[in-house]
């Protein structure tokens, strides 16, 4: 008896611990920057990405994303998940980007390194590191949505608890830096993930959402499927959709390399 | 009243604060661990280890200046490149060949080497990596390497000139190798050799379609007379080719040291008794770095090209040893706007020789010819469109080249591209300034698939 009342004093304690909000905005950041960037210590996806623009004309992307983080581990700790990563980006769709290779080694500290391989010139080309805020393959989403802003960039205050949301604000520390005066997140409070950004200039209005419309459980971890972003200004829409999705798999490092920027590593794209 | 208003404002606020809270993403439940294990699967009914594409092209050209050696048009062809690949197990094979119809050309029968005929065969090779540190490529296929833009000192891979100064796409600056390559890896030094058993020239300018300065007759020539006559040295395993690459990369920084023994690419040479132009041997060594600098990214080369039938510089005839070097930087200038620069000069060894070999009233080459180039890329209308400029220009020579070029991404199949090759030149001899009647405009249509 008293084994069994103990037992639902432990469990009811941990729900309240579970469920007790948090109040400190840097622990809310730290945990959503996990849940959108550094799940599982690497991951692919394919993700089809369709442009359409203000006169409803569309365009579509199909590529393939590795991602490999140089941290060992998930652990929220100290921040001991964040660390540097590598990106594989290869193009299926369309045709003039086919078999065209992106790779980032993303640094938290200092410029990205990054490349391009040609396939039709076998061309190994070195590119400059550029303004992250630089539309990612003329779509609606940013180089930063895709690999992620750096927290130490923005200030981070809890603007609100929901039932549902943490809602936060995010200010740039250097505002000529960037094209939006401050951006709004709601992040889910039972997952940390978050499930919409909205992007103001100075005078309050809207410049950009970006939305996660569809969510699924893979390998037990909270996966993004589908997600939007929609520029007010130009009234162009992004959709990406992933498929595919797959974490963990021992992927490489040398996948990382000019090695297979000539020669794709097929097994791990497939 | 007052309890009327203060519900209306109340409900105001309620669908104020409903209309800023979004929605919960499907799938996303308030209680996570609600949420069912997915694996997200894509039906896929296409075989993964099969890939097939291509594309279309129609291009047309003209040139802009009167040259009574050559006809009017500069392009005029249609194109279909189909490409073919599938993975087995243990290797992989690529095939690209490309279907065309030059209106401009001079035979139409099928010559793989030179790229003339019906049928230009780009990529037909055979890959495998028979252990985990092993590549192997065997057969028909572009290689490239070494860091300089359009600019090349340790890239000893065959070009095709014709194509780059005609205005096709970029990609045919790069004319097929028939080739062995290995690359081995390792965390010391990667290494590729190339090994080609038959000499691979360049689709070099040989005055069909580019008119070029003849030292013989101190003048521009081209079409019909012009048009030169090689001695091709084609015995297989003979006139062969290696090259060899020894490369790392050191925490972002490549550095590379590069070989090669075969021939000078395009004709360096004549032929004493009956004047025909030769490819005499050559054998490079070279170095090169790069890596991030200042926010951009800059590179470094260096090669020693040793003409080997002229080791003395003595030989009128034939293209002395030189010194090559280069420096470069490149980077984002603006949003989606790049710049490059380089710097190249090439430095004639024994030029005493050379000047005192060079029969009266020949024009001399500088000893150091100096070349600067810019790179200006800029991408429009959501990236779909690029705005580029290459520019290359000579302080020494005098004399520049420029290749402005649009191209607009219409939909996900149809590309419209056009372009221009722009030459001038105080002098008739030196390396731009000898096209100088060549320069020409392009546009193209391409369905890609």
């Amino acid at each position: 008896m008293f084994k069994v009342l103990m037992f639902l004093f432990v469990v009811s304690l941990s729900f309240t611990v579970q469920a007790a909000d948090l109040t400190s905005a840097e622990e809310i950041i730290q945990r959503a920057n996990y849940m959108s960037y550094y799940q599982g210590k690497d991951g692919r996806a394919q993700v089809i990405m369709t442009i359409t623009d203000s006169q409803s004309r569309s365009r579509t992307r199909k590529l393939t994303i590795l991602r490999r983080d140089e941290s060992e581990t998930d652990a929220l700790e100290g921040n001991a998940y964040r660390g540097d990563q590598k990106f594989y980006v290869y193009f299926h769709r369309p045709a003039d980007v086919s078999k065209m290779v992106f790779m980032v080694w993303k640094h938290l500290k200092g410029d990205d390194d990054r490349w391009l391989y040609l396939p039709a010139l076998d061309l190994v080309k070195r590119i400059a590191a550029s303004d992250q805020r630089t539309s990612f393959v003329g779509s609606d989403f940013l180089y930063e949505d895709v690999s992620g802003r750096l927290l130490e960039d923005d200030t981070h205050e809890l603007l609100e608890t929901t039932d549902k949301y943490y809602k936060m604000r995010h200010t740039p520390k250097d505002a000529t830096s960037v094209e939006f005066s401050y951006f709004d997140t709601f992040i889910h409070k039972q997952t940390f993930l978050p499930v919409q950004a909205v992007y103001f200039n100075d005078s309050g209005a809207k410049l950009r959402t970006i939305s996660v419309n569809g969510v699924a459980t893979v390998q037990g971890y909270t996966t993004v499927t589908k997600s939007t972003a929609e520029n007010h200004q130009t009234g162009s829409k992004t959709v990406m959709e992933y498929s595919k999705v797959i974490y963990d798999t021992d992927l490489p490092e040398d996948i990382f390399s000019e090695r297979y920027l000539r020669k794709a590593p097929k097994k791990y794209l497939r | 009243m007052y309890r009327y208003l203060l519900i209306a404002v109340l409900i105001v606020q309620s669908h104020v604060s409903l209309a800023q809270d979004p929605l919960l993403p499907e799938g996303l439940l308030d209680d996570p661990f609600a949420t069912p294990e997915t694996t997200i699967e894509q039906d896929e009914t296409i075989d993964p280890t099969l890939s097939f594409g291509g594309f279309w092209e129609s291009r047309i050209g003209g040139r802009l200046v009167d040259d009574n050696n050559q006809r009017s048009a500069s392009l005029s062809e249609i194109r279909l490149q189909l490409e073919f690949s599938k993975d087995f197990d243990l290797a992989s094979i690529n095939l690209v060949g490309d279907f065309i119809y030059d209106h401009l050309a001079d035979q139409h029968s099928i010559d793989l080497e030179k790229g003339q005929g019906y049928f230009d065969l780009r990529e037909a090779n055979f890959e495998a990596s028979p252990t985990d540190n092993v590549d192997l490529k065997f057969g028909r296929q572009i290689l490239t390497w070494g860091t300089g833009d359009l600019v090349f000192i340790n890239d000893l891979f065959s070009k095709d000139w014709h194509s780059f100064f005609l205005g096709r796409d970029e990609e045919y600056l790069k004319a097929p190798s028939d080739a062995l390559k290995a690359s081995l890896y390792s965390n010391v030094v990667n290494v590729d050799l190339i090994y080609n058993p038959h000499f691979d020239a360049d689709r070099f300018l040989d005055g069909r379609r580019i008119s070029y300065y003849a030292p013989a007759s101190d003048s521009i020539v081209g079409r019909p007379t012009g048009i030169i006559t090689e001695d091709y040295p084609g015995s297989w395993l003979k006139d062969d080719e290696i090259s060899l690459r020894l490369h790392q990369n050191v925490s972002g920084y490549e550095v590379a040291g590069y070989g090669y023994h075969g021939r000078w690419k395009s004709p360096q040479g004549q032929a004493a008794v009956t004047g025909n132009s030769t490819f005499p041997a050559l054998n490079v060594l070279g170095a090169s770095a790069r890596g991030p600098l200042g926010g951009g990214i800059a590179n470094m080369e260096a090669g020693y090209y040793n003409s080997q039938d002229d080791g003395d510089g003595t030989n009128s005839l034939i293209r002395n040893s030189e010194t090559r070097f280069l420096v470069g930087f490149e980077r984002e200038a603006a949003r989606d706007l790049t710049l490059g620069l380089q710097w190249y000069v090439e430095h004639m060894l024994d030029y005493g020789a050379y000047e005192n070999a060079l029969s009266s009233g020949a024009k001399a080459k500088d000893e150091n010819r100096h070349l600067l180039t810019s790179r200006l890329t800029w991408l429009t209308h959501s990236q779909n469109t690029e705005w580029s400029l290459f520019a290359f220009y000579s302080p020494t020579d005098q004399d520049l080249y420029i290749r402005p070029r649009v191209s607009y991404k219409i939909d996900d199949f149809w590309t419209a591209e056009a372009g221009s090759n722009i030459f001038a030149g105080k002098d008739k001899h030196t390396f731009f300034g000898q096209f100088r009647d060549n320069t020409n405009a392009y546009m193209a249509l391409r369905y890609g698939f």
